[in-house]
């Protein structure tokens, strides 16, 4: 239910982008999603991979910051309104989204990645209005 | 407790007599033994004569650490060799050591003003004290030995390093005191924690110096070893260790001015400073037989206080030294020191970050930028974190030095690792 996201400060934002996603690579490790905040003079890319600790570990080996957030996947389907309902109760029950990105995982719906200030809180509210949460087997497998 | 009350005590006008008269009485004897200072005497237009009181000093020109060079070995002695009995020397990582020379008398002296220091601590014939400052070329390990056993104190004289002896002894002997480089204070510290001795030492005092440290790494090692932690200053050039030291008051290091006439000056332009303003401390000594020196510039940054001390003593006291003069940099008009930057930057890490100074200058106005390493514990995964470390850094340093700084979060271990303005700081400016 809840997803272990890998946060990784990036001071040159281009450069240090296409070593990171080398060195994964090189150790197969599969990346799922990933977002890229960004800020005037650094980056802050989320990442949700295959193997988060062994990937965090490596990234660390390499020098840089990498920090393992929890945050929670929800399957969207492909169709008008599927974001609004989830966004919708969320904003009922007075969860404010820190941020928020969605990658395709398959024909028939996307996956959307959301951080809160209380992850287990976020995950359980969405259950019990019926949102598909995709799990962490899953996830770390797409 | 003094060592020596009548001079510890004295009033102003005493104290400035006795320096006038020994002043007066170096200057003399450098003029006639000394070439170098005789040469650099006349080539300011002075004699002995022209310096009528301590109030003259002023005039005099300053000696620095390259003139040492340039006189090795003995160039800058004013006695012959059959006089010293004693020879120091600094390592001398750039260049050629620095080498010092005591008398009889020298020695002392030293011994006196060390005794001095040693009972300002608290230290008397019923210590024992262990002295793990290294023997050898430099001054700190005999300097501590004769001065503890000056004031009657049990010495041991184990030097530094080979811990596991250091403790055996420290219980065995029970170990009153003990002297030694804050660092190393700090890893005994840690040893006896971790192999939990501290019920089995009789430690009560520390005799620290030969470095600078922070009141954090005093705090620790005072709480850790139950002790209390007194800061000891000097410099072989001027003598050794016991140019200055804290009493139990530890509001500044009571300087032993009869022997070491401390001025501060405007590093810059050479100018003596009113007491209470930061600057580059100087020292003229006036006892000194075999190597006298006149306004040796020591490069530390600090500043004088004057007046009497709450412990009863009346000699002028020198704040911590905040840094060195080479490191002093001059942004838009503000005096700023890397030390600065890392005391602010100590407000929010735990540990000392690995920073760097930028400074530029865009349409005749200087910038400060400060890069940071950005470290685990300032964040999680978002932005706004790492905005708020930044704010809070730059707000620090803007209450501490006046200046606005930007700041710009690096990489972990992505700046250069080394102490000194070389990679401390990056001044573009070409001024
Ligand atoms: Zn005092």
């Amino acid at each position: 239910m809840i997803i272990k996201q890998l946060s990784i400060f990036l001071e040159d934002k281009v450069g240090r982008l296409a070593e990171l996603t080398e060195i994964l690579a090189k150790n197969d490790i599969n990346m799922s999603a990933f977002s890229v905040a960004d800020a005037l003079d650094y980056g802050i890319l989320r990442v949700v991979v295959g193997r988060p600790e062994l990937a965090a570990q490596i990234l660390k080996e390499a020098g840089y910051s990498v920090k393992m957030t929890d945050v929670v996947c929800l399957a969207v389907p492909h169709q008008p309104g599927g974001l609004y309902k989830a966004l919708h109760i969320l904003s009922e029950n007075n969860i404010a989204i820190d941020y928020m990105y969605a990658f395709a995982s398959n024909v028939d719906s996307a996956t959307v990645v959301l951080h809160s200030d209380d992850v287990k809180h976020l995950a359980q509210v969405l259950q019990d209005n019926q949102m598909e949460l995709v799990k962490s087997n899953k996830i770390y497998q797409v | 407790m003094y060592w020596n009350e009548n001079i510890e005590c004295a009033d102003r006008a005493e104290m400035q007599r006795v320096q006038s008269e020994r002043l007066s009485n170096m200057l003399k004897r450098v003029y006639e033994n000394v070439p170098f200072y005789r040469e650099k005497l006349k080539e300011a237009g002075i004699t002995p004569d022209d310096i009528k009181s301590v109030n003259d000093l002023h005039k005099l020109p300053f000696t620095i650490k390259q003139d040492l060079r340039d006189n090795y070995p003995f160039g800058l002695f004013a006695v012959p060799q059959n006089k010293v009995v004693r020879l120091h020397a600094s390592s001398g990582t750039t260049g050629k050591p620095t080498v010092v020379g005591y008398t009889q008398n020298d020695l002392e002296m030293w011994s006196e003003c060390f005794a001095r220091c040693a009972t300002m601590a608290g230290v008397s014939n019923h210590d024992i004290a262990q002295v793990a400052y290294g023997y050898g070329l430099f001054t700190g390990g005999l300097g501590a030995h004769y001065g503890f056993e000056r004031v009657g104190a049990s010495v041991i004289p184990i030097s530094g390093g080979n811990t596991k002896k250091q403790l055996q002894l420290m219980e065995d002997f029970g170990s009153t005191v003990i002297a030694c480089t804050p660092s190393y204070a700090s890893f005994l510290a840690e040893t006896v924690t971790a192999q939990g001795i501290k019920d089995k030492l009789k430690l009560k005092i520390g005799v620290f110096g030969a470095e600078p440290w922070t009141n954090e790494m005093r705090s620790y090692i005072e709480n850790t070893l139950d002790i209390k932690a007194y800061n000891i200053y000097g410099l072989s050039e001027i003598i050794g260790p016991a140019v200055s030291m804290e009493c139990e008051c530890q509001d500044g290091s009571h300087i032993q001015e009869d022997h070491f006439i401390p001025e501060i000056i405007n590093p810059e332009t050479g100018e003596v400073l009113p007491y209470g303003e930061v600057g580059e401390l100087v020292f003229t000594t006036v006892t000194k037989e075999a190597m006298p020196l006149i306004r040796y510039r020591t490069r530390d940054l600090t500043k004088l206080i004057v007046g009497k001390c709450k412990c009863g003593r009346t000699t002028v006291r020198m704040a911590p030294v905040m840094g060195r003069s080479d490191d002093m940099l001059i942004i838009r008009g503000v005096n700023v020191f890397p030390s600065q930057i890392e005391s602010a930057l100590m407000e929010v890490y735990e540990k000392s970050p690995n920073y760097q100074l930028i400074v530029n200058r865009n349409n005749n106005l200087d910038t400060l930028e400060v890069k940071v390493e950005l470290t685990d514990e300032h964040w999680n995964s978002e932005v706004k974190e790492i905005e708020m470390l930044k704010k809070r850094i730059s707000d620090n340093i803007t209450s501490l030095i006046g200046l606005h700084a930007s700041i710009k979060m690096v990489e972990p271990n992505s700046l250069p690792r080394s102490e000194g303005k070389a990679q401390r700081v990056i001044d573009n400016r070409n001024i």
